[in-house]
This record gives structure tokens, C-alpha cells and sequence, in this order.
């Protein structure tokens, strides 16, 4: 089941750079929350503090308070590798490892956590594959076929499958469809609109028509600050904030 | 700024103003032909409405494809949803001023008979509801389009109060049953012009303040 996710004066830094100035957000378990933006505004440096892969580009720090359930995300002694085990991640380009076979692909992340048993790795490859509804098409070829052999929406399925693989709370998606054509596209929304039965998803995008269509929440980041984070109906209907507003008609600068 | 986006806004919104234009120049001409026994003015609303039902065919046409290609979404969003609305309300008015026409060319086909309501009175507070709807629309404000729902009640009060002389009439002077008949049928028929003049309030308060104020009640959906 994926977890909630508190967020309590949270700022990150390039360097010297503010890129994102106390942020709070509480995002709810086993919803779809949307976060939405011009480029540079933070969005993604936001989800990136999620699981602390922020702090591996280097001079970038964060700090304030981040909860995934029960874990203090930058608590003292929080191991960073067991945070991002705890949150999967999907990102905008398909990145399957290409030279591994499908199978390999979805297991990659259970041998690095030291799994041996090869039937419960079966298992767990075929529910990840079930989960992001590949498995009716690869499961004849899982050995046979590498990553790099599927189409660029299968290819996204696979690295969702291989995020689910080693059963995270949390998905987190750096625009994970505006690399594919409508029907994968669409492949991919269904997808998210399922899984959150069993995981709690942030899913990034520039796309607005997608973040109406998945998310129950939205998220509007400008410049760093979060400036509006309602319903999805209520901020593409009637946003409360004229920024927000200006944004998503089109009447931003 | 979209601004072929834009443009297909502000086309919108001339197109349902010129509508809302032909709109009250039925009702005028059907208060006209009232207060004149003129079946001319008849006539005129009668050719008058395929000017209006044309304008509602082009502004659902426009309506529909903004929608479909720049998918609109908040105050532009609720502006076309307003837009949609508000066409089909001013098309019954059309509607509606031509059933009081043809109540007029019925009236006209006999002499006049001297009934105690002032149907003239009535109509200019339709017609002022009306324009002041437009108005509202025009300038994007609520406040406007506020004081159409206020003069609703009074509308509604000079329709009850015909129905009461006009049915008092007729049973004590059946002779002038048709004559009051038709009567009664125009005031119902302006009292519906009122409806819809503050279903096209209710819906510049929606477009501009996102609140939904319909059936006497301020609804925020959200």
C-alpha cells in the first residue's frame, strides 16, 4: 500500500541557488498528485528532494522536513539508498537497460537488494509486469527480448515495471509520457489511474490536459514557491490564485 | 499569450452579442406589435428568428471548436461553458417572442377589448432584465448581473397578479375569454423571457466569480 507524504518547509539549493523556497505539501496515500509548472519553477527538483536524488548532482543540498510515511527523509542516520528503495522513480525518456533481456530488466533492482530465489523473483517480475500491463505482451519473449527491442511505450512500461519490481510506497513520474505518441500516452495515464490502488503517485508534467485527466490533486509551482495545491477540478475550473490562473490559460508573461 | 486563441474568444463573445442584440429586438417588436395592434411588427419578429437560430448554429459551431482545439481551461473554460448556456437561453427568447406574436395576430383578429394589466409595463421590465443581462455580460460583472436576479421576483409578481385579474375576468365576463386568454399566454410568455434573462445572470456570475448561484442558492463547487 504506498504511503502519505508530508512536506514541511522544504527549500533546495543549487549552490547558491534558492530553487525552492519552504515549500509544505501534504500529499495523501494511494492518490495521484499532479505537479505542475513552467520549466525552471522546481518541480522537478521538488520530487527529486522526495527521494534525495537532489542532493547527488553536485553543491545541490536541501533541508526542512520531508515524512514518506513514517520515515524522516532527511532525518539523521536515514540511510538515502533505503529512502529510494521505499520510492520508485520513472522519468521522462525510456531508460530499459538495453543489453539486459526483459526479464533481466524488472529483476535488476531485486539481485542489487540481494534477492537469490529464483521463484519468488519469477513472482515478483511477473506481478511488476502484470502491474504495468506489459505482461500480455512480453511474457513469451521475457528471455529472449531485450529492453531496447520494445517500442518507446513499452519501454516506459518496462522501467515502470521495474520501478514496481522492488515493491515501493511511492512512484514518483518526471514526465513520463511526453516522450510517446497519444496511445501509449494513454496506455501510460490508464497505468498511473491503476496503480494508485497500491502505491501513492507524484507524476511531474508540462502537460496539463494529463494532470487534469490523472490527478486527484494538483500542485502549481512558480519560481521556486508552491503557489496553489487544491482538488485538480478546482485548479483547472477555478483557481484561487491569479498566477495560477495566468499559467494554465496560456497568459503567463 | 495565445492570441489566435484570443481572437476566437473575443469572436465568440461579438457573435453572442449580436445575438443577445436580435434577442431584445424581438421582444421589442413583439411589445411593439402589443401596444400597437400592428401585425407588421408580427411579421417582422416572425423573420426576425431565423437570424436568431442561424447566430445559435454559429455560436455552438465556434463554442465547439475552441473547445475541441485549444481545450480551455479555467476562466476561459467556464467563459465558453457561459457562452454555450447562455445561447441556447437567448434563443428561447426568440422563441418566446414569437409566441407572443402569434398571441398578438390572434388578439388583432378581433376588437380591442380593455383588460386590467399592463402587459407594456411588464414587457420594459423584461426588456431592462434582459439588457442588463447583456450588460453584465459585456463587462464581465457580477455585480450587474446581480441585480437582474432581484428584479426577477418583481416579474414574477406581475405575472401572478395578471393571472389573477385575467381569470377574475373571464368568469365574470366570459365574452372576453379569448381576448384574455391570449393575454395571460404574453405575460407567461414575458415572465419566461425574465427566467431566462437570469438563467444569462446566473451564468455571467458562474463565468466570472466560478460560483454556481442557480436555484436561489451561492454554491462553490469547489
Amino acid at each position: 500500500m504506498g504511503v502519505g507524504i508530508e512536506v514541511k518547509g522544504l527549500n533546495a539549493w543549487y549552490g547558491k541557488n534558492l530553487a525552492l523556497k519552504d515549500i509544505d505539501m501534504s500529499i495523501p496515500a494511494n492518490h495521484v498528485t499532479a505537479v505542475i509548472g513552467p520549466s525552471g519553477c522546481g518541480k522537478s527538483t521538488f520530487v527529486r528532494c522526495l527521494n534525495r536524488m537532489h542532493e547527488t548532482i553536485p553543491e545541490a543540498h536541501a533541508d526542512g522536513e520531508v515524512k514518506i510515511g513514517e520515515v524522516e527523509v532527511y532525518g539523521d542516520g536515514t540511510d538515502p539508498v533505503d529512502v529510494r528503495r521505499r520510492i520508485g522513480m520513472v522519468f521522462q525518456k525510456p531508460n530499459p537497460f538495453p543489453t539486459m533481456s526483459i526479464y533481466d530488466n524488472v529483476a535488476a533492482g531485486l539481485r542489487l537488494n540481494g534477492l537469490r530465489n529464483r521463484k519468488q523473483m519469477d513472482q515478483l517480475v511477473e506481478r511488476s509486469l502484470v502491474l504495468s500491463a506489459l505482461w500480455d505482451e512480453v511474457k513469451d519473449t521475457l528471455h529472449k527480448k531485450s529492453g531496447a527491442s520494445l517500442s518507446g511505450g513499452q519501454q516506459q512500461r518496462l522501467c515502470i515495471a521495474r520501478a514496481l519490481a522492488v515493491e515501493p510506497e511511492v512512484l514518483l513520474m518526471d514526465e513520463p509520457a511526453s516522450a510517446l505518441d497519444p496511445i501509449s500516452t494513454s496506455k501510460i495515464e490508464e497505468l498511473i489511474f491503476q496503480l494508485k490502488q497500491h502505491y501513492t503517485v507524484v507524476i511531474v508534467t508540462h502537460n496539463m490536459q494529463q494532470a487534469a485527466r490523472v490527478a486527484e490533486l494538483t500542485g502549481f509551482f512558480l519560481m521556486g514557491s508552491l503557489i496553489e495545491y487544491d482538488k485538480t477540478e478546482k485548479i483547472f475550473t477555478t483557481p484561487a490564485d491569479k498566477r495560477t490562473e495566468d499559467y494554465i490559460t496560456g497568459r503567463f508573461g | 499569450m495565445r492570441s489566435r486563441f484570443q481572437q476566437g474568444l473575443d469572436e465568440l463573445r461579438d457573435k453572442l452579442l449580436r445575438m443577445g442584440g436580435l434577442a431584445e429586438q424581438a421582444i421589442d417588436r413583439a411589445t411593439e406589435a402589443y401596444r400597437t395592434r400592428d401585425a407588421k411588427f408580427c411579421q417582422m419578429v416572425f423573420t426576425g428568428e431565423n437570424a436568431i437560430n442561424q447566430a445559435e448554429r454559429d455560436i455552438d459551431e465556434l463554442a465547439l471548436d475552441l473547445l475541441a482545439m485549444q481545450q480551455p481551461m479555467a476562466i476561459d473554460l467556464r467563459f465558453i461553458m457561459a457562452v454555450i448556456k447562455i445561447n441556447a437561453d437567448l434563443e428561447r427568447v426568440g422563441d418566446q417572442a414569437v409566441n407572443i406574436a402569434q398571441r398578438v395576430l390572434d388578439l388583432i383578429s378581433e376588437p380591442p377589448v380593455e383588460l386590467p394589466v399592463d402587459i407594456p409595463k411588464m414587457a420594459s421590465s423584461v426588456s431592462t432584465m434582459v439588457q442588463k443581462a447583456l450588460e453584465s455580460f459585456l463587462d464581465g460583472h457580477a455585480e450587474v448581473a446581480e441585480s437582474v436576479l432581484q428584479m426577477d421576483n418583481v416579474v414574477d409578481r406581475m405575472k401572478d397578479e395578471a393571472f389573477v385579474v385575467l381569470v377574475q375576468k373571464m368568469q365574470t365576463e366570459p365574452a372576453v375569454t379569448r381576448a384574455a386568454l391570449n393575454v395571460l399566454l404574453v405575460a407567461r410568455n414575458l415572465e419566461r423571457i425574465a427566467d431566462h434573462a437570469t438563467n444569462i445572470a446566473e451564468d455571467v456570475i458562474f463565468w466570472v466569480r466560478g460560483a454556481d448561484v442557480r436555484h436561489g442558492g451561492a454554491h462553490f463547487p469547489y
